[in-house]
């Protein structure tokens, strides 16, 4: 099933930025050996030239990423029609063992690239630029997981033979069945809610705290990746429920297709940019020490803050909507 | 904020400018680029038409329909067998239909020729297609004679022509009473060609159609969704298959976009000295550069979408429809209702906007780090 337009330009996109870090990876590994900024010497000028290259290719990639994250989970959902047994992206990632571990990827190479992009911002407003060696060397680990990404990719979409029947949502995400995300589905809803609004309140009150004390940046990304967490978890245990009207349908994946009114993104679009923003924030701590960048990484780490908190809150209000306008009553 | 928004804001008025000062280069890589996102949209958007065409039609179709095979052909349904079905818990109707092909050597096309169950023809008149209406010049009153297989002669009084609306499904269509067609076919008495049975609820479907494998182990159902699910598949697999071989066309291009951008005149460098001179950073001009090609994909791709859509839904696709659509003598003429779907917008921006950006991200670079005295000096 190579021949789906949507998988020839995920497979494009993912091949293409490989191919891009791996033409990266001697340059990197040269950077992080011999970069030298006191040094005057032609070596370092030409390094110097050619980081500005590689910077924009690298924050190409990954800008890229972010963007293929939305198409993947958007043709997952499209092809559930040519599978039998398939409803949603659930079925359609079920069609071999490979479907979850490439979303599962993506979605990591999502949150890593949104991090390796709030570094380099960082850096490339320091007239120094104090972090290439960490970027470089951040970019040799990101290669080994872009590659796997794409291998998974790969792997998944050549075993997509249209004939295999799958596992429907109903079966994966039902209390009755084994396994994680069942466990989490058989979550009670009142406990689920209170987790849910109590994650998205830490995280929301943190990275507020941070944007406004510059304090506590590393809680603050922790608790964006809780509430990451605990929203799923939400999804999967109530608000999926009150979409569907239905008391045992928990599928995570079906609020996005159109008889839903694709309301799926409308919470996992700020869901998703609220924990990159969040997480970016703990990607910049460890450099808020570095003399060049004393004043830039409070204020770019405080912007970020700030887009979390927004996105979080978002998510709470929308996820509030959707309980409030539903038929379903869960709680008495 | 306000500030970085300001800078950007400034950089895209130069680029403008700049852009505008250089008008026939960039005229001819906008119109080149134009052309690839047209050619490409259009068959995304044709295609997606088409898909959405086939599930509107079968919207209406039985679920599962029953062939009775001999010797792994289509044979007709023996007398009995649709008591032998009997009552299957979850179908709401079966039905036995009646249906042939008739070649007429006058337009040299196959006409489908069906007695409705649901609808009575009156003896001795016919309800005929609007594409059959078309090839033979009918209207309602007008009297037509066919002769059949057997070598008789019939004539027919044609009673209406089915409505425009529903060519898509009926083009070739002749409608008549049971008593006609059996008499035209010479169709053994109590026999039918196939059997359609409905189903309400759609999870039950595979289940009846295990079921009446195993009672009539000669028979094949099939299903509405399989049938579905085969169109979705053979629309995305056609228009997979046109997008590879234009992949050699997007190859081309982001070869051309490269040479464009890596070229640089001597005004160009010039400009890129004086910039540098004045206290522009090597970033400043990527970004700059950046912005011009972010301008440039974007005009183009509107542009180029835009003249897909009106090319498909206003004019009918006469660019791509044969590869497509598939041919017949009496093709139906059937109008696409317009739509555009997110996933293919996202796949064709991934397949111009990102070949373009990555090609010209080297020679960007290459402007870029240009020393300002040895531009300036040249």
């Amino acid at each position: 099933m190579l021949f789906q337009p949507a998988i020839i330009a995920l497979l494009l996109a993912a091949g293409v930025a490989v191919a891009m870090l791996a033409a990266a990876a001697p340059f990197a590994l040269q950077v992080i050996r011999q970069w030298d900024i006191a040094s005057g010497s032609e070596r370092q000028l030409a390094l110097e030239r050619r980081t500005y290259l590689f910077s924009t290719l690298a924050a190409f990639v990954m800008a890229v990423q972010l963007v293929a994250l939305l198409l993947f989970v958007f043709n997952a959902d499209r092809m559930a029609e040519m599978f039998v047994g398939a409803m949603c992206a659930v079925g359609t990632l079920n069609v071999n063992p490979y479907g979850f571990p490439a979303l599962l990827a993506q979605m990591a190479v999502f949150f890593l690239a949104a991090a390796w992009l709030a570094v380099n911002h960082v850096d490339t407003r320091a007239p120094d630029y104090p972090l290439v060696r960490i970027k470089y060397a951040l970019l040799l680990i990101l290669l080994p997981a872009l590659a796997l990404t794409f291998a998974l990719q790969l792997k998944y979409f050549l075993g997509l033979k249209a004939d295999v029947i799958t596992s429907c949502c109903g079966s994966l995400f039902s209390g009755d069945a084994k396994g994680l995300a069942a466990e989490v589905a058989a979550l009670k809803p009142l406990p689920a809610m209170v987790l849910f609004y109590g994650a998205i309140a830490v995280s929301a009150g943190l990275t507020f705290f941070h944007a406004r004390t510059q304090r506590a940046g590393y809680l603050a990304a922790a608790a964006s990746a809780a509430a990451f967490v605990a929203t799923l978890v939400g999804v999967l245990s109530f608000v999926s429920l009150y979409i569907y009207e239905h008391p045992n349908h928990h599928c995570p994946f079906c609020i996005l297709k159109p008889e839903y009114g694709h309301q799926g993104y409308w919470l996992y679009v700020p869901l998703f940019a609220a924990t990159a923003a969040g997480l970016g924030v703990g990607a910049l701590q460890p450099f808020r020490r570095v003399s060049s960048l004393r004043e830039v990484v409070p204020a770019v780490s405080k912007r970020l803050a700030q887009a979390a908190t927004i996105g979080f809150l978002l998510v709470a209000a929308i996820a509030t909507a959707m309980v409030a306008r539903s038929n379903l009553i869960l709680l008495e | 904020m306000n500030a970085s928004i300001e800078k950007q804001r400034h950089l895209i008025d130069f680029t403008l400018a700049s852009l505008a000062r250089r008008k026939t280069k960039n005229l001819g890589l906008l119109l080149v680029y134009t052309l690839l996102v047209f050619v490409l949209a259009s068959v995304s958007l044709y295609t997606h038409a088409l898909r959405q065409e086939a599930a509107r039609v079968l919207e209406r179709s039985p679920e599962i329909i029953l062939q009775r095979m001999v010797a792994g052909r289509h044979d007709l349904i023996p007398p009995g067998y649709l008591e032998r079905i009997g009552r299957i818990r979850g179908v709401q109707t079966i039905e036995g239909r009646l249906w042939g092909y008739y070649y007429d050597p006058v337009v040299k096309a196959n006409y489908t020729f069906m007695a409705p169950a649901a609808e009575a023809v009156r003896p001795g008149t016919l309800t005929v297609g609007p594409a059959v209406a078309r090839s033979r010049g009918l209207a309602p009153g007008n009297t037509i004679s066919f002769r059949a297989y057997s070598g008789k002669l019939f004539a027919f009084t044609v009673a209406g022509v089915l409505p425009h609306a529903s060519e898509l499904v009926s083009a070739d269509l002749v409608l008549m009473g049971e008593a006609d067609f059996r008499a035209f076919f010479d169709y053994p008495a109590g026999h039918h060609t196939d059997i359609a049975l409905s189903v309400a609820n759609p999870l039950e479907v595979r289940t009846v159609a295990a079921k009446l494998a195993a009672a009539l182990p000669d028979s094949r159902p099939i299903l509405r969704e399989e049938v579905l699910r085969t169109y979705a598949s053979v629309f995305d697999w056609r228009e997979g298959i046109v997008l590879a071989l234009l992949s050699a066309a997007i190859f081309a291009f982001a070869i051309l976009a490269w040479e464009k951008a890596s070229g640089l005149s001597a005004e160009e460098k010039r400009e890129i000295g004086i910039l540098k001179a004045i206290g522009w950073e090597t970033g400043d001009v990527i970004k700059m550069k950046l912005w011009e090609g972010g301008l440039v994909s974007l005009t183009a791709f509107l542009a180029g979408f835009v003249a897909a859509y009106l090319q498909v839904f206003r004019l009918g696709a006469p660019l791509f429809e044969p590869v497509l659509k598939g041919w017949a003598v009496l093709y139906p003429r059937f109008e696409l209702v317009p739509a555009i779907d997110g996933l293919q917008v996202a796949t064709l921006f991934f397949f111009t906007v990102f070949p373009y950006m990555a090609a010209v991200l080297v020679p960007i670079w290459r402007t870029a780090i240009t020393d300002p005295d040895s531009a300036m000096r040249s």
